[in-house]
């Protein structure tokens, strides 16, 4: 078992050093002078740096230095949990995340769980029947699932808060305000898990070993919840640490729509401001998640799937 | 004579406009056991689990009659034939290796019928009588198998776990629905023997079987169906002593063994070869036409570990003769067969073909002697290519695509199909496709591997004497490669016996199956079920 | 077995008729749907009422009527107008977007599938390294490097979705190459080349047509997430993420603004999704879900 965690933790660090080396070098295809460039964006003008000013920019980012020592000095950082200084709002990039990741995990985790909640309601309750509600269903999987995040958020937003106003229009960290906006994100999550799981139960509701478990004079609903569920879930299990990352990206649309605080504020910021340190600093960030998400994954599906646990 | 145990009377399924079964009647006395036999698409299994109410959602069924201990059943809902199943009726399903469930122990499996039925014990109390009922019925360290899941347990325990989990609630019938496909040959003699030692212990038992020889030596009563309907019913002796419907004939006749060696199969009706075309071979060598020497071959598993697969084999074919090669699954017969045909190098040994180098060749100095073998697969659909059409396959293999018309006639296929595509295919004519390309490269050996066994037994019946017939008349040799004793003893001229890898015995089909001498092949030759009766003796 | 047996192709009688009557309701309507865009961008001035740039101060931010369907913004311009207008550069960006990752992804695919196993796995790795970024997140840091502009966004989505492809078209690849039916012809003994070019080739592609139909509608929601960020094509732009971007700041006081122009693209995703998998399935039979 030991052998087996170290196993995945150096596997997780290859994974980080591999994330790290390919934003690294991503950046060194900027065009132009990057120095000229910062200081351009800064002023929000055009205009021609005096060499000093270009000096001194390259002496604080090292960009005179040889590209492999750029990037060892890089690494290093990393290694330390050192990911830079903002080129922008001249702090470190770990501080700024550090203070805006929290309500991003939040609602991202709570859009994971909710997103689990309605596909499995669906799926246990639909599949393999043969009627309106469970054409109904799988309709609705195929629509939501190709529904992009911010309309859906506009029109929950529209609907529920401006028009209504059950739920608070916009800005609000509480509970209440969490809600709009975790569902807004669970809702196409929903539709491709659910897809994803309503396949594998249909497929799975015509095993012989469900034959089996019927012939034994097992009901409906108990054939579905005691054995085919938990085949079913296997595949969605294994999407749930992809479905993190996209959902953690989503964020960044969603929080825009309700003008929460979080990552995505910063994100788009430093993207337009092509402040490169705050941009790969989320982007490591976010592999990190991925990362995790993986392994709690992999805890998740020995879980559900005892073979693995033997074998 | 006592009361039935079961009565049915006029059953008929429908799914939509299609009738797959029509006025099914039979009865069946306490104690006693019943076969339904047929090919697939006869209606058996469909009737089979009608039996129990679990038909299909969309299913429309409809019944004269039908008594179950004495009480009538034909209009229960869900619920109330949920009290039935499992209590009062037990049912094996189909497919013994995947009908556990794969996550779950193998003792919750057993126990569930009686949790589900109201089990009064504590959860000990289960937990023991789980144990005694896998003992029962043969289960090696019972404790032990219950704990763990499925796949940890062999292909025969598994089958026995299942057969257990059926009679938990000790109920007067058992139904068992293709109790042994997917078993090899010894575990499903094991696996008959239990079903007929519970059938002695007084439960009655009904046999759903596409195997007449299985059927034979289990069943008091047999209804043979065809499409839907029973077409031959009545004691077993008389229905396989003296069959009264065409179809039984034709379904016995069809069947491979030692005795029908050098026979045909199918109805005689059917003209041999429509056309012999000049069947032009490489130049005859000296010796035998195909050598192998001691072959061996091991594949790394999952674990990394190296697994030997074929062990030291060797063999030589000759010209015009077929060599059978018989083995369970695992034996290493497939992957000798790809050694053979050069798809898979092998670590040690040497393949000669046609009295010179083949195994040691490079690729590009074997490829235009690749025309000399051919190979047949077990599953032709996925061996063509889904887009082309039936001319253009067997086209690509031959010198000259003039000649796919001869060789559509050679193997009976019609030449209005040459436009088909594999998937518009019907299995027997898939097969056929897979022999005319197997064919039109000229060779002088083609390699078989299980070429009939995804077939039904008349199919089988029709491909078997085909290729029996090209092997005579166009003078190619066979390597021949089966699970199926019964097809083997039939085609052969020589056998050889695998086993884990290695030959155990080899000679002629008549000297190993009549008088094995090596322990495997005995055991081999003893678990295959042999049709219980012959004709001529009950006419006798 | 059961054997699978189709109709014989000599029994097609009457070929078209019997095709329009199995293509469900829905799917036709959904093709319609997909020619009316195709129609928009093509000739848009045949759907427009009115003139999508002229400005009329007096009826500005009006709601959806009979006059004016989507509403109007700011400047009064009619809403619906605009929407058509913006069709041709919404579906150039998602088509072109498509393409260019298309290219990516079967260059990657391609070389992984069917080159050695050391390109293999070195492609593999780098598409598992490529994956630990969401999409969004791909197209965000090639938008940031290489500043905004349009040819940035198309590259950004096009970046942002090639790891998803080459990896199906990888998966495709060593499909058909471990077929038995490449065997099959290996045991005729054709050389290689020519079972790349006659069975790999054909049967791996085959499915790529419909991957990209629905790759098009999927490219251009990317790219309207980028614009709605306010960065990928700027206001007052008529392309559908532009006026996304223009709608953001009335979202309370003006919906349509918003919803709109995401109607617009959502009724061409689902339409294309609609239409992509009916033909997927007749291909194919049923569909499994794919995450991209």
């Amino acid at each position: 078992m030991a052998a087996t965690v170290l196993k995945r933790l150096a596997g997780a660090v290859l994974v980080l050093w591999a994330t790290a080396t390919f934003t690294f070098v991503v950046q060194l295809f900027m065009p132009g002078d990057r120095a000229t460039m910062i200081i351009n964006t800064q002023a929000g003008n055009l205009q021609n740096p005096s060499p000093e000013e270009i000096a001194t920019l390259n002496e604080r980012y090292g960009f005179d230095d040889s590209y492999l020592t750029q990037y060892l000095h890089y690494l290093g950082d990393l290694a330390r949990g050192d990911l830079g200084v903002s080129y922008n709002q001249h702090q470190p990039v770990t501080e700024i995340i550090a203070a805006q990741i929290g309500p991003t995990i939040v609602l991202t985790v709570s859009a994971l769980i909710l997103a689990w909640v309605i596909s499995l309601i669906i799926t246990v309750l639909a599949t393999g029947r043969d009627n309106v509600w469970s054409r109904a269903a799988t309709g609705f999987q195929i629509v939501t699932a190709a529904l992009p995040p911010y309309w859906i958020g506009t029109i929950l937003l529209v609907l529920l808060a401006v028009q209504t106003g059950i739920f608070p229009v916009e800005g609000d960290t509480s509970v209440i305000g969490l809600i709009l906006p975790a569902l807004t994100l669970a809702i196409p999550l929903s539709g491709f898990l659910g897809q994803v799981t309503q396949d594998e139960f249909e497929r799975v509701l015509e095993q012989p070993f469900v034959t089996s478990s019927r012939t034994r004079g097992m009901g409906d609903l108990g054939v579905r919840l005691r054995h085919v569920l938990r085949h079913a879930v296997l595949p969605a299990v294994t999407l749930s640490g992809w479905a993190l990352g996209a959902l953690f990206s989503g964020a960044v649309l969603i929080e825009a729509v309700f003008s929460r605080p979080g990552i995505g504020g910063i994100l788009v910021q430093a993207t337009s401001g092509r402040d490169i340190p705050l941009v790969t600093g989320v982007m490591l960030a976010s592999a990190v998640m991925y990362i995790v998400a993986n392994l709690l994954v992999d805890v998740a599906y020995r879980y559900v799937d005892p073979r693995l646990r033997t074998a | 004579m006592s009361a039935p145990l079961i009565r049915l009377e006029g059953l008929r399924v429908a799914f939509g406009p299609t009738e797959a079964v029509r006025e099914v009647s039979f009865e069946l006395q306490p104690g006693r056991s019943l076969a339904i036999v047929g090919e697939s698409g006869s209606g058996k299994s469909v009737t089979a689990r009608t039996l129990v109410g679990l038909t299909g959602g969309r299913a429309q069924v409809g019944v004269d009659r039908y008594e179950y201990l004495g009480r009538d059943v034909s209009a229960l809902s869900d619920r109330e034939w949920r009290k039935v199943r499992g209590k009062e009726i037990g049912f094996v399903t189909q497919d013994a290796l995947v009908s556990l469930d794969g996550l779950r122990p193998v003792g919750k499996e057993v126990g569930e019928g009686p949790r589900l039925h109201g089990w009064s014990g504590s959860k000990d109390e289960l937990r023991a009588r789980v144990v005694e009922l896998l003992r029962d019925v043969g289960v090696p360290e019972p404790e032990l198998k219950a704990r763990q899941l499925p796949h940890e347990l062999s292909g025969g325990q598994r089958q026995r776990a299942l057969i257990a989990s059926a009679l938990a609630l000790d109920p007067s019938l058992l139904i068992a629905d293709e109790p042994t496909t997917a078993l090899d040959v010894t575990i499903q003699a094991q696996v008959l023997e239990l079903l007929e030692a519970t059938r002695a212990r007084g439960k009655a038992l009904i046999l759903i079987s596409h195997d007449l020889a299985v059927v034979s030596r289990m069943a008091d009563f047999v209804l043979v169906m065809r499409e839907g309907e029973v077409v031959e019913r009545g004691p077993a002796a008389q229905v396989f002593g003296d069959p009264q419907h065409e179809y039984t004939r034709k379904l016995l006749d069809a069947v491979p063994s030692a005795h029908s060696r050098g026979a045909r199969l199918s109805p005689s009706s059917a003209p041999r070869l429509a056309v012999v075309p000049e069947h032009r071979t490489a130049p005859a060598g000296e010796g035998p036409l195909l050598r192998a020497r001691d072959l061996v071959k091991s594949f790394r598993g999952p674990d990394k570990l190296a697994r030997t697969v074929v062990q030291d084999v060797s063999f030589d074919l000759a010209r015009g003769e077929t060599l059978g090669i018989v083995g369970e699954s695992g034996s290493g017969k497939s992957t000798t067969a790809r050694l053979v045909l050069a798809l898979e190098t092998a670590d040690s040994g040497v393949v000669e073909l046609g009295g010179r180098a083949w195994s040691t060749l490079s690729e590009r100095e074997r490829r235009p002697r690749r025309r000399e073998i051919s190979v047949i697969y077990q599953d032709p659909l996925s061996s063509f290519d889904p887009r082309w059409p039936v001319e253009r396959i067997v086209g690509d293999a031959a010198e000259d695509a003039a000649q796919v018309s001869e060789l559509l006639d050679l193997v009976g296929l019609e030449r209005s199909l040459r436009d088909r595509r594999p998937l518009e295919l019907s299995g027997g004519q898939r097969q056929r496709v897979a022999i005319a390309r197997a064919l039109a490269p000229r060779p002088s050996v083609i390699v078989c591997d299980e070429p009939v066994s995804a077939l039904d037994v008349s199919i089988q019946a029709q491909v078997l004497d085909l290729l029996a017939d090209l092997r005579d008349e166009l003078d190619v040799s066979l390597l021949f490669i089966s699970h199926d004793l019964g097809v083997v003893h039939h085609l052969s001229d020589r056998v050889l016996v695998m086993s884990e890898g290695r030959v155990v015995e080899q000679g002629t089909a008549d000297a190993v199956f009549l008088n094995p001498k090596h322990d495997y092949t005995q055991r081999l030759v003893a678990a295959v079920p042999r049709l219980g009766y012959q004709r001529e003796q009950v006419a006798a | 077995m059961t054997a699978i047996t189709l109709q014989p192709r000599a029994a097609r009688a009457s070929r078209t008729g019997a095709f329009l009557r199995s293509v469900p309701p829905g799917v036709k309507l959904a093709a319609l749907v997909v020619a009316l865009y195709v129609l928009a961008a093509v000739a848009p001035g045949v759907l427009q009422p009115h003139d999508p740039f002229s400005t009329d101060l007096d009826s500005s931010l009006l709601a959806p009527s009979l006059q004016h369907p989507f509403g109007t913004d700011q400047s009064g311009r009619d809403l619906f107008s605009r929407v058509v207008e913006g069709a041709r550069q919404s579906l150039a960006i998602g088509i072109g977007a498509t393409a260019l990752s298309f290219v990516i992804a079967l260059v990657l695919g391609i070389a992984a599938g069917l080159g050695p196993r050391l390109v293999d796995g070195g492609v593999n790795r780098f598409l598992e390294v490529l994956f630990a970024f969401p999409t969004l997140f791909l197209a965000l840091l090639f938008v940031a490097v290489f500043g905004q502009t349009v040819t940035t966004q198309i590259v950004a989505v096009a970046i942002g979705t090639a790891p998803g492809y080459a990896r199906i078209i990888r998966g495709q690849f060593l499909q058909v190459k471990g077929s038995t039916y490449v065997e099959a012809a290996r045991a005729v003994g054709h050389p290689y080349p020519r079972i790349v070019a006659q069975h790999i080739f054909p049967n791996a592609m085959r499915p790529l047509v419909v991957m990209f139909t629905l790759g098009v509608g999927q490219a251009i929601v990317w790219a309207s997430g980028l614009a709605f960020l306010g960065l990928g094509v700027a206001p007052p732009s008529p392309e559908w993420g532009a006026l996304l971007d223009a709608g953001r700041n009335y979202t309370t006081s003006a919906w349509w603004l918003e919803v709109m122009p995401g109607l617009a693209i959502v009724l061409f995703a689902l339409s294309v999704t609609v239409v992509g998998r009916h033909i997927q399935e007749r291909l194919e039979g049923k569909v499994k879900v794919q995450a991209l």
